[in-house]
């Protein structure tokens, strides 16, 4: 108490905090998985999402099993990227609303990283349940065994793509009004190739083509993203917060 | 030091109110010769969209004083804080922490300062301790429990310790955020209204901490429409 009485020193070492502090990732990834963590139902939104859309497409289409077979990977994909989209505007409204974007751009550590660690959670809490969730659902649609694994693979690397391009959009349409629909207009086209590999890759399979070339282009693209995401994304927030 | 040079028509003009107020904390052991000044920013023009807000804007800030930002309602006090900080670029002029330019290295001029802006960066859904121990990770700073729990019980805040933010009174989150500025390390406070939604009991300590902030060689900067316990160094009409 007498320590705290006056107030915290004007300053501390900064080689003593670099050894007990943890890395800029880690503190907002931890963040926003505490904050996802009680508010649970916002996770599960994206989740529900994904499952109730999917499930309409045999209801809808009736039992017809080659041309489910047909459809599946594609609605499958389009109705991950519909999910991903949903969560989207929350990325970073709250945090520009309460300030909290502010103190993070004010920070000693890199607003670069901090973001990172956002768009890392972003994925774990909306893309990664929807990974996990597709083999069962790409059953509706009669996929057999490895036209499963391959939606898996390709939903693995594809959802994270969608989590980097879709937080550059979010950042561009902070703070705009209607900004909803501007996401949405921004970010789907940018979509199209994710999805045109991605279900590609279900339907190579399928068709006995071989799948490498077209994980490899998703692969890249991932690669491209986690390379220029973070960058623009941060960009765009600091000219949404002047 | 503070004050406008020739404002021209297109600017609302500055008015100087006073320099080292009479009978403040620093007036008599402080010259503007003695010591260089800390903070320092010269001929700052700023504008909100086509508006210009203040121009020709000069200020100089030594270890011990404080800057009271006066002003009406959407006359630039946030902006000017803003603009401070390195938030928001200034159309003109140069801004100066310990003789470098604010610019040129902005890593070690945001671990000298604390900025407590006007939304209360706080997450309605983490307790109290944690928004307190989020902040400061978010700051770099080594998490201290029991820092924490002291600065919760300065602020008045020990029996709200786990309580969701949401479920905080207005003064309550203000206290809460002001707590952070017990446990961040920090040379440099601007402070965005602190003073608003507080109780008479919460004035007189946030006083309190100002005062000591002060007496350790501190600076603030602080915008506030309240009557402020102790007085001004200097002052500052927009």
């Amino acid at each position: 108490m007498s320590a705290i009485a006056e107030g915290a020193a004007l300053t501390t070492a900064v080689p003593a905090r670099a050894a007990r502090t943890r890395g800029s990732v880690m503190v907002a990834l931890r963040r926003d998985l505490l904050l996802a963590a009680r508010h649970r139902s916002e996770v599960l939104t994206a989740l529900s999402f994904f499952v109730v859309v999917t499930s309409l497409f045999p209801l809808g289409i009736g039992p017809e099993p080659e041309l489910l077979r047909r459809i599946g990977p594609g609605a499958l994909w389009v109705a991950a990227l519909l999910a991903t989209l949903l969560g989207l505007p929350r990325l970073f409204a709250s945090d520009h609303a309460d300030g909290t974007l502010e103190q993070m751009s004010l920070s000693p550590r890199s607003f670069a990283l901090q973001i990172a660690g956002k768009m890392a959670a972003h994925w774990l809490v909306c893309g990664l349940p929807l990974v996990l969730m597709s083999p069962l659902l790409g059953l509706q649609f009669g996929l057999d065994g490895e036209s499963l694994g391959v939606l898996f693979v390709s939903l693995l690397i594809g959802t994270p793509l969608l989590s980097l391009i879709g937080a550059i959009g979010a950042a561009l349409t902070l703070g705009v009004r209607g900004g909803g629909a501007l996401l949405a207009l921004i970010v789907l086209p940018l979509y199209i190739p994710a999805l045109v590999f991605g279900s590609g890759a279900v339907e190579a399979q399928a068709a006995g083509v071989g799948v490498r070339a077209h994980l490899s282009i998703l692969g890249a693209m991932l690669v491209l993203a986690l390379c220029f995401a973070t960058w623009a994304t941060t960009a765009a927030l600091r000219i949404a917060m002047e | 030091m503070v004050g406008a040079v020739h404002p021209p028509p297109t600017a609302r003009p500055l008015r100087e109110i006073n320099g080292p107020a009479p009978g403040g904390p620093n007036d008599a052991t402080l010259h503007p010769m003695a010591s260089p000044a800390l903070l320092h920013a010269t001929d700052l023009a700023c504008s909100r969209g086509e508006r210009l807000l203040f121009e020709g804007l000069d200020l100089a800030l030594q270890a011990g004083e404080w800057l009271h930002v006066k002003g009406a309602n959407g006359s630039g006090k946030t902006t000017l804080l803003r603009t401070l900080v390195g938030l928001s670029p200034a159309d003109k002029g140069r801004i100066e922490w310990c003789g470098h330019d604010i610019r040129d290295n902005p890593e070690s001029y945001r671990r000298d300062f604390a900025y407590l802006g006007h939304p209360a960066a706080l997450k309605d859904d983490l307790t109290a301790v944690e928004n307190l121990r989020v902040a400061l990770e978010i700051d770099e700073v080594a998490v201290d429990e029991i820092a924490l729990d002291a600065a919760l019980q300065r602020m008045n805040l020990d029996d709200r310790r786990d309580l969701r933010a949401r479920q905080l009174s207005a003064g309550q989150r203000r206290r809460l955020l002001l707590a952070r500025l017990l446990v961040r390390p920090a040379r440099l406070w601007v402070l965005d209204e602190p003073f608003a939604p507080l109780d008479a009991a919460s004035v007189e300590t946030l006083g309190g901490l100002l005062q000591a902030h002060l007496d350790r060689g501190g600076i603030g900067v602080i915008t506030s429409h309240q009557s402020v316990p102790l007085p001004p160094s200097r002052e500052i009409a927009l």
